[in-house]
């Protein structure tokens, strides 16, 4: 069955789009990760205009951020002052994104900047992630433990504007997770992602964040940037294609619910290492179609009038 | 619709008077009547491409006909990509005007076989007689035939040109019908149909009738919405992403 898609302006098969969300929403459920930089590629792949993709996806990760963030601040996971301080910067970064984002579009090199942004970060957080996984699993069969140092004292304690932050146990500068804030939300508004695949290392090796409390924050922090690249994109694109969203939410949300179950029963280990591979596959796919000369070579654009 | 080159105006328009006054004597006589199997295709949240009918009569003589049918026009940027250091990037672009959005063309025979070379010109009959008017006259050694080329190969690719005459068929005594299909990705606006019958190699009489392709129901009004409220649009996007995130959690709570 097939629907047409207003703002995309394509006719898109349904059950492909569900099972699409479901997919995804499968594997976040499974991995705890978002899944836009997951949703945003398979998107494109199946021909909805790159604009069109990457402005729907973050208007798709409000919904589920917002049903996950419920979870953790129920748990108490969630510190909101941090929260605050990173999303001032993610705004900021975003609204800078979705400007930068408009000005490639008129240049006409939009496209090409957003699967160049996912090749080098698919194929970094894939790489990483891969390499992690196979550590832990030599680590588990050599049956060692490691010792990490917990915090340390650098350059960052000097700088000013120092804030505490009760819930993470910090007393450190506003002006770190402030610039973490800003480089997310540019990431956002380009690439269609949360950024937690970003946020969420740098929270716990750069700020020194109780891993307890990353997860709900970052999600409290990504409704507030995604929400504001999806009025951005809006205003400046008329590219949210809400039905869309709601085909993929949809799909996500079921989707989400068995995958958190089969995660349950599973290794975790070796599903990063699955995680991995899959997205070092979708950053190979990418790259690609960056490398190998396109078989046309012109493409057309909405001109000037 | 302007005009940069005072000559080209000046033989539009003649062209136009003399295409007007010819068809003034030919319209009494009404050889050619036309007709559509529905005057407006509309655009609903199931379309996934449709196919419009024209029958009509040339009164019982039976000359070769053509039937061009034309979308709205625009104006395409064309990029190329060029290697730059590994990766395959936009680079040189041309814009044209006046290009139109959809071009099919029905015949009862091969067009090349009683159509004037100069009349398809005059008429842009055949995806290779469109007129392609770069929006600026200097692009310095770009060879500009490439990019147009370009429009044409795409839109093919894209079903919006046809790549080979549809059939048109004589029914007898002069009743004709042919099937034009319209692709889903169609650009909303007027189409213009135009029918010319020829004898003996001689264009003798053209109709032209009009076609609105539009937006209906809800995929319209969302449309619509997103483009003239879009701030609201986008505020309203993110409220109904909220309410069905916390519908989510409440379902998976209970789950």
């Amino acid at each position: 069955m097939d629907i047409y898609l207003p703002i995309a302006e394509v006719s898109v098969n349904i059950f492909l789009i569900l099972g699409m969300g479901g997919g995804v929403g499968f594997l976040s459920g499974l991995f705890g990760v978002g899944g836009g930089f997951l949703t945003t590629p398979l998107l494109i792949f199946i021909g909805i205009p790159p604009v069109i993709a990457v402005a729907t996806e973050a208007n798709q990760i409000v919904a589920s951020s917002v049903s996950g963030v419920l979870a953790h601040w129920k748990r108490g996971n969630v510190d909101f002052k941090m929260g605050a301080v990173l999303l001032v910067g993610g705004v900021v970064g975003s609204s800078l994104g979705v400007w930068l984002f408009t000005w490639l579009r008129a240049l006409g090199q939009i496209d090409l900047v957003i699967k160049f942004s996912y090749v080098v970060f698919l194929g970094i957080i894939g790489a990483l992630m891969l390499i992690e996984s196979v550590k832990v699993i030599m680590v588990k069969r050599r049956r060692t433990g490691v010792r990490k140092k917990l915090h340390k004292h650098n350059w960052m304690h000097r700088l000013p504007l120092k804030m505490r932050f009760h819930k993470s146990q910090l007393y450190i500068s506003a002006i770190l997770p402030f610039i973490i804030g800003v480089l997310v939300g540019i990431l956002a508004a380009i690439m269609g992602v949360g950024g937690g695949f970003v946020m969420v290392p740098a929270m716990i090796y750069l700020l020194g964040m109780p891993t307890s409390v990353v997860v709900g924050t970052s999600l409290f922090q990504i409704i507030f940037v995604t929400a504001n690249v999806t009025i951005l994109q809006s205003v400046n694109n008329q590219s949210v294609d809400v039905v869309l969203a709601l085909l993929l939410l949809a799909g996500g949300v079921i989707g989400a619910q068995f995958g958190a179950r089969a995660g349950a029963k599973l290794n975790g280990e070796h599903l990063r290492g699955l995680l991995a591979l899959m997205v070092l596959a979708v950053c190979a796919k990418m790259s690609y179609d960056l490398i190998v000369r396109p078989v046309e070579l012109f493409s057309l654009g909405a001109g000037g009038h | 619709m302007k005009f940069r080159r005072p000559v080209i105006a000046i033989s539009v328009l003649l062209v136009t008077i003399m295409a007007a006054i010819l068809s003034a004597t030919l319209l009494r006589a009404q050889d050619l009547i036309i007709d559509l199997s529905t005057p407006v295709v509309a655009i609903t949240a199931g379309f996934s491409g449709t196919d419009l009918l024209l029958f009509g009569t040339t009164r019982g003589g039976e000359g070769d006909l053509v039937v061009v049918v034309r979308g709205p026009e625009e104006s395409p940027i064309v990029r190329r990509k060029a290697n730059v250091s590994g990766i395959w990037i936009n680079d040189d672009n041309v814009v044209f005007d006046y290009v139109p959005s959809f071009y099919a063309l029905a015949s009862n025979r091969p067009i090349k076989n009683f159509v004037p070379d100069d009349v398809a010109s005059i008429h842009q009959i055949g995806t290779d007689q469109i007129l392609f008017v770069p929006q600026e006259n200097d692009h310095g050694n770009i060879n500009v035939t490439e990019f147009s080329d370009a429009v044409i190969r795409i839109k093919q690719t894209e079903g919006l040109y046809s790549t080979e005459e549809i059939d048109l068929v004589y029914l007898g005594n002069g009743l004709f019908r042919t099937l034009v299909h319209f692709p889903a990705n169609v650009t909303v606006g007027t189409y213009g149909i135009d029918v010319y019958l020829f004898k003996n190699g001689e264009l003798i009489d053209n109709q032209t009738t009009l076609l609105n392709v539009r937006k209906f129901g809800v995929e319209a009004e969302i449309f619509n919405f997103a483009h003239r409220y879009s701030g609201l649009y986008g505020v309203l996007a993110v409220l109904i992403a909220v309410f069905a995130g916390w519908l989510a959690n409440v379902a998976f709570r209970k789950g």
